[in-house]
């Protein structure tokens, strides 16, 4: 877990442009100012990174990163 | 002045080439594509191959641009080629064909390098479109429709990519002296000549000066715009 997150942090902050410490699971996407398109370069940097694929559809309803790594971890 | 990298589909010739030497001649950056890799008149450009039909083929030659020169800033989408006929000689293959140089080719490029803008957040989009996309043109339903339909794309692009700073703008010329028109008979030529309110064929710098203002730092409120530059060919 605590591996992966690393991993997945780190693609959160450079695509989102924010602090290492904002990126915890509860924190909402709202609340680190992402919008869609956002959320939409995250998953393809992610998608890279753990050479997983996600589709369009799968992305409704992933507000928080929690529910992100969950998502993209599941793949793995 | 600080240079944006330049891509120019279709800058070897024509009105792609004019636009091309236009930006470098104001000191920016500027990469050509043509499906053979080759240009007539190749200064201060970089040429790289790329057929507007393959991904793969863009992707490649993308990948070429950003690491020659940085990522793509202002995309001139300008590629295209025509098969006219009349719609009842048309072949399913004509059209589909010039649909997908003209307008999946388009929307290859722009989405290859939405993502350098997107990061950058800065970009500059400007499709060549023409007066056929809006009113028609007997002869050319592929192409008309190819042209038309980028007006749709690109607006979608501007409402997509407005948050990144990110403009997409169409540009529709007329009548403008290059080989593809020479294409025409004579008789068409004449004709259109003696349609146009300003009674002359265009020059494709006269396109190229446009293109260089939407790509300008000063156009940054200028989006989802249509341009028609025809000498009046399209009013009313």
């Amino acid at each position: 877990m605590s591996d992966n997150f690393e991993r997945f942090k780190k693609c959160a902050v450079d695509v989102l442009s924010v602090d290492e410490a904002q990126v915890v699971p509860d924190a909402t996407f709202e609340s680190l100012d992402a919008d869609s398109l956002d959320l939409v370069e995250l998953v393809m940097a992610l998608e890279e990174e753990f050479d997983v694929n996600v589709e369009e559809e799968e992305l409704e309803g992933v507000n928080t990163i929690q529910a992100a790594f969950d998502l993209v971890t599941s793949k793995l | 002045m600080t240079g944006r990298v330049v891509l120019v589909t279709g800058g070897n010739r024509g009105i792609g080439h004019a636009i091309a030497k236009r930006f470098a001649t104001s000191g920016h950056p500027v990469a050509i594509t043509s499906r053979s890799g080759h240009a007539d008149d190749a200064a201060n450009l970089l040429v790289v191959k790329a057929d507007v039909t393959d991904p793969a083929s863009v992707d490649q030659a993308v990948s070429e641009v950003e690491e020659k020169l940085g990522n793509v800033e202002v995309l001139v989408s300008n590629a295209g080629i025509t098969k006219d006929g009349l719609i009842l000689r048309m072949s399913d293959d004509e059209f589909t064909s010039v649909l997908d140089a003209n307008l999946t080719g388009s929307f290859r490029v722009a989405k290859r390098v939405s993502k350098g803008m997107m990061r950058g957040r800065w970009g500059r989009m400007i499709f060549i479109s023409s007066i056929s996309g809006l009113g028609g043109q007997p002869g050319q339903a592929n192409y008309s429709a190819s042209k038309a339909g980028m007006i749709g794309m690109a607006r979608t692009f501007a409402k997509e990519f407005s948050s990144r700073g990110i403009t997409a703008n169409v540009v529709c010329p007329g009548p403008i002296v290059t080989d593809m028109l020479m294409e025409l008979t004579d008789e068409q030529r004449a004709a259109f000549e003696n349609a146009v309110p300003v009674g002359r064929l265009g020059r494709p710098d006269e396109i190229a000066a446009a293109v260089e203002f939407l790509a300008s730092e000063s156009a940054g409120y200028i989006t989802g715009t249509v341009l028609p530059i025809d000498g009046g060919l399209s009013m009313g």
